[in-house]
């Protein structure tokens, strides 16, 4: 299997690199076509369709990795135009990274979507297979404006997905949501036209070719625009001050839709990642590492401040919106220090904790219908202890640890343990304790601030100031959200005698198992995904081969061309 | 030419970004249009050949077939594709307004109002 996946993608490229939009393209618009009944067929699509698109990811991503491949990179030139011109499709490490990732968290998603969830509103299918589409989109391509018409596709099919199961909650943090990113697409056009009038060119390794060509007096409109365009990813990432949207809209929006947007402040880390490397690396003459200090400061407050959200809130999906603003800001300080090793660090530590955020979004979602006993919360519940009064008052009638003769030799139902268990994993992860990939995640970031040469050479390097603060944060936010994570954890579990036991479909316990199984893997073979991870930062952090692998891509040599007809219709005279 | 469009830009843009900061829900959907119609403007005045005034959008009999004599072709296709991806969302931000003045029984952007605000109705 592990050999037979990146020979078939060999034998299929570069074609192969296609599917990952075409194929949802394909699926939304069949289950378009279908009637609206046929509910089963079209999940049974749905769930058939991700799951080829999991396997392609992966048979990308080892395509990617392969030595063979130059640099590992693939480029798609679409339409034979050569690429300043044309539009490109580029494949490397760190996009078919992010393309299993996606592809994961769907997956499970949809499964989990399965028993009940996408039963719930009109389109569901389709939505999902759109987003999907807008993802991948996203992460494949190599020209800016391209990259807004994928981010539109996929934040068009978000609205769908986030309005999907309608109520007043979800129509009204809808309503925020849409009209924040309306407002950050705006910037991001202005940002992105800006830099074709200053450069002329859309092509992003065009566009890192032309800024140490662009002349002094131009730099200040330069930077603008990359402000601009970078404060539009922001939106999208996340960053305080500008994440208000986030947990009202995640929280709101259906378990596995949530599950499935812990991708997307992923999107928004990619691209900035992805065009602050191109343009702004260390060869980009007078505007080298231009904005790092911003990415880093506004990383370091988005993780204080998730944090904090993470202990304030006592719902559990607030805390895994919560969760993903600590983690979203968490990646964003590492790159902006625009070093190898963090970077490395940091790509490894990002699937983790996204994977850990997802499974709490399904979490949140069992565990608050077993509170409820199965009646949905009302949406002006507000964000209340569940087992306190409004004056922090433990409940009559609560049992929270007198009486315990009667817990003595009960036996867990087997649902109970395997939520405690998955809730007790993901906090492992998103804390960073050992022994999950969350630990390891975090020891690489730390022992690459203290060591930015690596583990053998510790000479005389020190970290600064800003390291020392990324560093002290590491740790605090690692504790306060395991305090946070735990005091849910012992509300919702120990203090659960007088309830009945959870009724778990199979196919909702499966999705959160494997994503915590996704984790272990990520920490067993810690090894090699490092060594890949590494190999990702290193080609961002040297965009030369990027940059020449994209423009030097020559387009097919067609059939002999036809003799060409003498081009009367051309000549002004013969025109008139 | 430069300066009324400047001006045109500008205005639209403040406008648009002071009716986006007003609680109102049809005040911000006014407010997105309108910032939209600047941000069209803005990226028609980033064509590689300044503003191209009194040259051809499209190709002409007798104008000589190089850049020099025509207006830069790529900001018309962005604009074209930003304005058609700008009407449907502002159709689908319209929609969720509607439900949400439904469910809510106000046009508050927050679904609630303040007691004993004095906005104007």
């Amino acid at each position: 299997m592990s050999t037979l996946l990146p020979e078939l993608a060999a034998r299929s490229m570069p074609h192969l690199m296609l599917a990952p939009i075409v194929l949802p393209l394909f699926t939304a618009t069949l289950t378009l076509l279908m009637r609206e009944e046929r509910q089963r067929v079209k999940l049974g699509l749905n769930i058939a369709s991700t799951a080829l698109g999991l396997l392609i990811a992966v048979a990308l991503l080892g395509w990617a990795h392969e030595a063979s491949t130059p640099a590992g990179m693939g480029v798609y030139l679409q339409g034979n135009w050569a690429a300043p011109f044309g539009i490109v499709l580029v494949l490397d490490r760190l996009s078919a990274l992010m393309l299993v990732l996606t592809s994961t968290i769907a997956l499970c998603a949809i499964v989990f979507a399965g028993t009940r969830w996408h039963r719930a509103g009109v389109h569901f299918h389709t939505l999902y297979q759109l987003q999907l589409m807008g993802l991948a989109g996203a992460f494949l391509t190599g020209d800016l404006f391209n990259l807004f018409v994928f981010f539109e596709i996929m934040l068009a099919a978000s609205y769908g997905l986030l309005l999907h199961g309608s109520g007043r909650a979800r129509v009204q943090s809808g309503l925020h949501y849409i009209a924040i990113n309306l407002a950050a697409s705006s910037l991001f056009l202005i940002g992105a036209s800006m830099l074709y009038g200053i450069t002329g060119t859309l092509n992003m390794a065009d566009l890192a070719r032309c800024v140490p060509l662009v002349a002094p007096q131009d730099l200040g409109l330069l930077h603008a625009a990359a402000a601009i365009l970078a404060t539009a990813f922001l939106i999208k990432a996340a960053v305080w001050p500008l994440n208000f949207w986030l947990v009202p809209a995640y929280s709101a929006a259906t378990a596995p839709v949530g599950a499935l947007f812990a991708v997307m402040t992923k999107v928004g880390i990619y691209t900035l990642l992805r065009l602050w490397t191109l343009m702004f690396g260390s060869e980009a003459g007078a505007s080298a590492l231009f904005g790092g200090a911003w990415l880093m400061g506004a990383g370091m407050l988005t993780m204080a401040f998730g944090a904090i959200g993470m202990m304030a809130s006592q719902r559990p999906v607030h805390q895994a919106g919560f969760a993903a603003l600590l983690s979203s800001g968490t990646v964003l300080a590492a790159a902006g220090f625009g070093q190898n090793q963090l970077t490395a660090a940091m790509l490894y530590y990002l699937p983790g904790s996204t994977l850990a955020i997802a499974a709490l979004f399904l979490l949140a979602d069992l565990i608050e219908r077993w509170r409820t006993d199965g009646t949905a919360l009302r949406a002006d519940d507000g964000d209340e202890a569940p087992f306190l009064t409004p004056e922090l008052v433990p409940r009559p009638g609560l049992n929270l640890d007198d009486e315990e003769e009667v817990l003595v030799g009960r036996a867990i139902p087997a649902a109970a343990a395997l939520l405690g268990l998955a809730w007790l994993m993901s906090t492992l992860v998103i804390a960073g304790l050992p022994p999950l990939s969350g630990f390891v995640g975090k020891f690489a970031m730390l022992s690459a601030l203290l060591n930015p040469l690596g583990l053998g050479s510790s000479a005389g390097v020190q970290p600064g100031a800003a390291g020392w603060t990324l560093l002290a944060l590491l740790i605090a936010t690692g504790l306060l959200s395991l305090m946070a994570l735990t005091r849910a954890g012992m509300r919702n579990f120990w203090a659960a005698s007088e309830r009945l036991a959870p009724r778990l479909h199979v196919l909702e316990g499966l999705p959160v198992a494997a994503l915590l199984a996704a984790c272990v893997a990520l920490t067993l073979g810690a090894g090699p995904v490092m060594r890949f991870t590494e190999a990702a930062a290193n080609a961002l952090h040297a965009p030369d081969t990027y940059i020449r692998a994209v423009l030097q891509a020559q387009p097919v040599a067609g059939p002999a061309p036809a003799p060409v007809p003498p081009a009367v219709g051309l000549t002004p005279g013969a025109a008139r | 030419m430069e300066i009324v469009l400047a001006l045109a830009i500008g205005v639209l843009t403040g406008s648009g970004v002071w009716l986006l900061l007003r609680p109102r829900t049809f005040q911000i959907i006014m407010g997105l249009s309108l910032l939209s119609y600047a941000v069209n403007l803005f990226i028609f005045s980033m064509g590689r050949l300044g503003l191209a005034v009194g040259k051809e959008p499209v190709l002409a009999a007798g104008v000589p077939q190089d850049l020099q004599h025509y207006a830069d072709p790529l900001p018309q296709a962005l604009v074209l594709t930003a304005i058609v991806i700008g009407f449907a969302m502002t159709a689908l931000f319209l929609v969720v307004l509607l439900a949400s003045r439904g469910i809510s029984g106000t046009d508050h952007v927050d679904g609630t109002q303040a007691p004993g605000s004095q906005e104007m109705p």
